[in-house]
């Protein structure tokens, strides 16, 4: 009876422990797995990384979260970190996980003739991939596109009560005001945000496509959003009374802004990193990845899909895409000063 | 005798440093985040707090404190009211009523968050349908206002103070009342004086936890645009880059919570609860014959809003995009979440209840300490305590790791701790014990220290006596324990995604990856399944529950 139990406890035991060893197996991923950090999300990327397998036999695993937590992940794991590469969709975070050391630079003849120089780092840790626009919206039932002008002219009088934001909360908004302050000097930045917040119609929305339903809702007549938004909410409703407007097409262009991605210091298959980032980069796989969510390509051999391209061609702003990054912290002081919430 | 006999019953040879040593090893996955937290304070970032003190804080700090107000005055007469209905008194539709009032518990906040804005804003479908009737919505007021974030949150988080106290007032008895009554109390004055003092452990644990998800709300307050102190927390991590900032911050919010648990806890010190289960079924208090029917509606009303409305606008949503979206992955995401959600309520239900009894054992200072120290995770926000927990872990992987190359060389195996399942288990550990502590603790001051002699005096003792008076005693405290812990995690964003293993997508992630793309209507779906995949064993086990008392 007791020689039973004994066993039984160390059988079970052992079952214990095999499950242990069990779990903590099971989950590691195969050594020659690229890995993936992405704050891309999924849905964005699936497609594409299926295909590259298709081609390649190469297989990936992804782990996707916002970037600021995969950032730190990266930083805490230091040397033993398992991740390849990392896809995030903000120039701004890229050039912050660059500053933390976390990307490496990246020599490729492939990667410098398809993506263009101001979509990518000057020191060539991190590439643009995709690219999207921020800019004006307008209802096309009470306003008309020839009282558009800059993202400055929305600051006019006329504008009073009629103006509706997305939150300074947005990293996306973070940027275009980081791009103004490169292009204005803080001062006359300021005094465009502040001008933005006195028109406002009513207080910021979480995120562009809400700002969107209220312009079509007659809430507010204009808002500042980023195409792709602008662009599900036309798939989905070809009717729409809204319509693109590019803002300060006599000026320095329109902000644009990038999904990229970045080789990451400790990869331990860097070499196979490079070579799925080259092949991200090429005008087939280009144009599969900026369809997925309307957006642009970052390389200009390959194009759009046809919804994208009847918005029209624009003057994007040539600022390299890096600013947005190194200015963002006083971007968000300045919303804060402003009393842009 | 100086030592109460219960405290020697269940282990009487261990000494106060091996109770010590348990209570340290069994909080340590929750005090390590802390302390990774705490250290921000060695070396504060000045740039960032003089900018922060000037434009931010006075903002959030008191957005901050009407909302934890508003939501623990909204949320506990609301919980409050609705257990002592279903508990002491009789309406149509009790019977039902009192396992669905929970339902409102699997909604994330989030969620109802922005189904309350989508349908209640300017552009939702009840303004346009006043404005097409009437020309204007104006006089309807705005919801994405101080008060519509309490209103939602309270909607959202009333389960948590239903759940304990209606536990108190099944547990302490109608009899109870009838006795104040006798004494000449009338029956309203028997309520406050005597019923809901004796109910106070339950109801201030409940409000505890639910100003302890308040603070650390962050999806709901942001699809409101409403700016508290987790969102100073995120604008000075993201925003400004400055993780040293977001953390400082996050310890001053940590401060703030373990001042306001140690009032709480002296509040109640001294307080003994002798009264114990009455377990005779004694006749609900009869409500007149309007009264009844004004119960019915209310009760009716809170769940209508709280719970079915949002849930039918969900299965619109859902049925929409199904077609697109609904596939086999569906029953993967599911597993994932029942694996994590099931592991993580029988952790942490154990831990709780080895750490409620070592308090009662051993009641010293530094045991309190630990243990209450080790329960404010649950106030720190999600992606900071994720991070918190990712550091330690991450920690002790480099360190395993380097131990293995060191034996094996280049072809040691590659350890990755933090993405394990018991990597995610820890984690969960961090955030949850709260959830599992309060119920658990609550109810073992019910078991009396009497009983435990009397128990003694009939030769039960030891496990036995844990096993066979303490369990069946303990048994509502402990599913209402397993339950909470289990939908917590079922809703669970920030710690499943940075520390899941690779391929363990679950409901909840799944839900992340629709709203960080802004398609609401798409995370409808995965949200529905949280609904019924948490809810039915929930409510299931809670009527199972109701039969007992």
């Amino acid at each position: 009876m007791k020689g039973t139990r004994l066993s039984i406890h160390v059988f079970s035991s052992r079952l214990i422990g095999l499950f242990l060893v069990g779990l903590l197996s099971a989950c590691a991923p195969a050594p020659s797995d690229l890995i993936v950090y992405s704050a891309r999300n999924e849905e964005h990327i699936q497609d594409i990384f299926e295909r590259y397998t298709k081609e390649s036999g190469q297989k990936i695993q992804l782990i996707t979260d916002d970037a600021g937590p995969l950032i730190q992940r990266l930083a805490a794991e230091g040397k033993n970190s398992p991740a390849d590469l990392l896809i995030t969709v903000d120039a701004g975070v890229l050039w912050h996980a660059a500053q933390l050391g976390l990307l490496r630079p990246t020599e490729s003849a492939t990667l410098d003739a398809n993506i263009p120089e101001h979509l990518r780092d000057p020191q060539k840790r991190w590439f643009g991939l995709t690219v999207r626009a921020r800019t004006i919206v307008y209802s096309t039932e009470r306003v008309k596109p020839e009282e558009l002008d800059s993202y400055e002219s929305l600051t006019d009088a006329k504008w009073k009560g009629r103006v509706c934001l997305r939150t300074s909360k947005s990293v996306y908004n973070q940027s275009l005001i980081a791009m103004l302050i490169a292009q204005h000097g803080e001062e006359k930045t300021e005094q465009i945000v502040r001008g933005w917040v006195a028109n406002l119609a009513t207080s910021p929305f979480a995120n562009d496509t809400l700002l969107m339903q209220a312009i079509v809702a007659g809430q507010c007549d204009v808002g500042i959003v980023n195409t792709y938004y602008f662009g599900r909410l036309q798939r989905d409703e070809p009717n729409i009374p809204l319509q693109l407007f590019w803002a300060d097409q006599r000026g320095e262009g329109t902000h644009v802004n990038i999904s990229g991605a970045g080789v990451t210091t400790n990869a331990p298959r860097a070499a196979q990193a490079q070579k799925f980032l080259e092949w991200l980069s090429q005008p087939e796989a280009q144009a599969m990845f900026a369809a997925v969510d309307l957006e642009y390509p970052a390389s200009p051999a390959a194009s759009a899909v046809e919804q994208v391209v009847r918005w029209g061609e624009f003057k994007p702003n040539p600022l390299n895409v890096a600013h947005a990054g190194e200015l963002q912290p006083a971007a968000v002081r300045l919303m804060d000063r402003a009393g842009y919430l | 005798m100086s030592v109460a006999p219960a405290e020697m019953i269940v282990a009487p040879r261990t000494g106060a440093w091996r109770g010590s040593t348990l209570a340290v090893v069994l909080c340590l996955p929750a005090l390590l985040p802390l302390v990774v937290i705490a250290f921000a304070l060695v070396s504060p970032e000045t740039g960032v707090w003089a900018h922060l003190a000037r434009y931010v804080l006075p903002e959030v700090v008191a957005n901050t404190i009407k909302l934890v107000i508003g939501v623990a005055l909204v949320a506990g007469a609301l919980g409050t009211s609705l257990a002592w209905l279903t508990a002491m008194c009789d309406f149509p539709g009790r019977r039902w009523l009192e396992w669905a009032l929970l339902l409102p518990l699997a909604i994330p906040a989030y969620v109802l968050a922005f189904v309350a804005i989508g349908f209640l804003d300017y552009a939702g479908p009840l303004q346009t349908a006043l404005r097409s009737a009437f020309g204007t919505s104006s006089w309807v007021p705005p919801i994405r206002s101080t008060g519509g974030v309490i209103l939602v949150l309270s909607l959202a988080f009333y389960p948590y103070v239903y759940l304990m106290a209606r536990n108190a007032f099944l547990t302490q008895g109608r009899r109870v009342l009838e006795v104040a009554q006798t004494f000449g109390y009338s029956r309203s004055a028997a309520i406050w004086r005597v019923a809901l003092p004796m109910a106070k452990p339950w109801i201030a644990g409940g409000i505890a936890l639910i100003c302890m998800e308040a603070l650390a709300d962050f999806g709901a307050v942001s699809i409101f645009n409403y700016n508290t102190f987790t969102t100073a927390i995120y604008r000075a991590w993201f925003g400004l880059f400055s993780v040293h900032a977001a953390l400082e911050l996050s310890a001053v919010l940590l401060a703030f919570v373990l001042i306001a648990l140690f009032f709480d806890r002296r509040s109640r010190a001294g307080v003994r609860y002798a009264a114990s289960r009455d377990l005779s079924r004694h006749a609900r208090a009869p409500l007149g014959s309007r009264t009844r029917w004004f119960a019915s509606l209310y009760a009716g009303g809170v769940l209508a809003v709280a719970f079915v409305l949002p849930l039918l606008q969900l299965l619109w949503w859902a049925v929409k995009r199904a077609g697109r979206d609904l596939d086999a992955r569906y029953w993967m995401f599911t597993m994932h979440s029942l694996v994590l959600a099931a592991s993580a309520a029988i952790v942490i239900v154990g831990a709780s209840l080895v750490l409620a009894y070592l308090l009662r054992r051993q009641p010293s200072m530094f045991n309190h300490a630990t243990v209450r120290l080790a329960t404010v995770g649950y106030a720190v926000p999600g992606t900071v305590l994720a991070v918190g927990t990712l550091f330690p872990l991450v920690m002790l992987n480099n360190a395993l790791q380097g131990l293995l190359s060191e034996v094996f060389g280049a072809s040691a195996p590659t350890l990755l701790l933090q993405s394990t399942v018991i990597g995610v288990l820890l984690a969960y550990m961090a955030r949850f014990l709260a959830v599992g502590l309060h119920p658990i603790e609550s109810g073992l001051q019910r078991v009396t220290r009497s009983l435990d002699e009397a128990a003694i005096g009939l030769g039960v003792n030891g496990t036995r006596l844990v096993r066979s008076v303490h369990v069946p005693l303990l048994r509502s405290s402990l599913v209402t324990a397993a339950i909470m812990v289990f939908v917590d995690v079922m809703k669970e964003m920030p710690i499943t995604l940075l520390t899941r293993p690779f391929g363990w997508d679950t409901l909840a992630i799944r839900v992340f990856n629709m709203t960080s793309i802004g398609e609401w209507e798409r995370a409808a779906l995965p949200s529905v399944v949280i609904v019924a995949v948490g809810l039915i064993p929930a409510a299931m086990l809670s009527r199972g529950n109701a039969h007992v008392a």
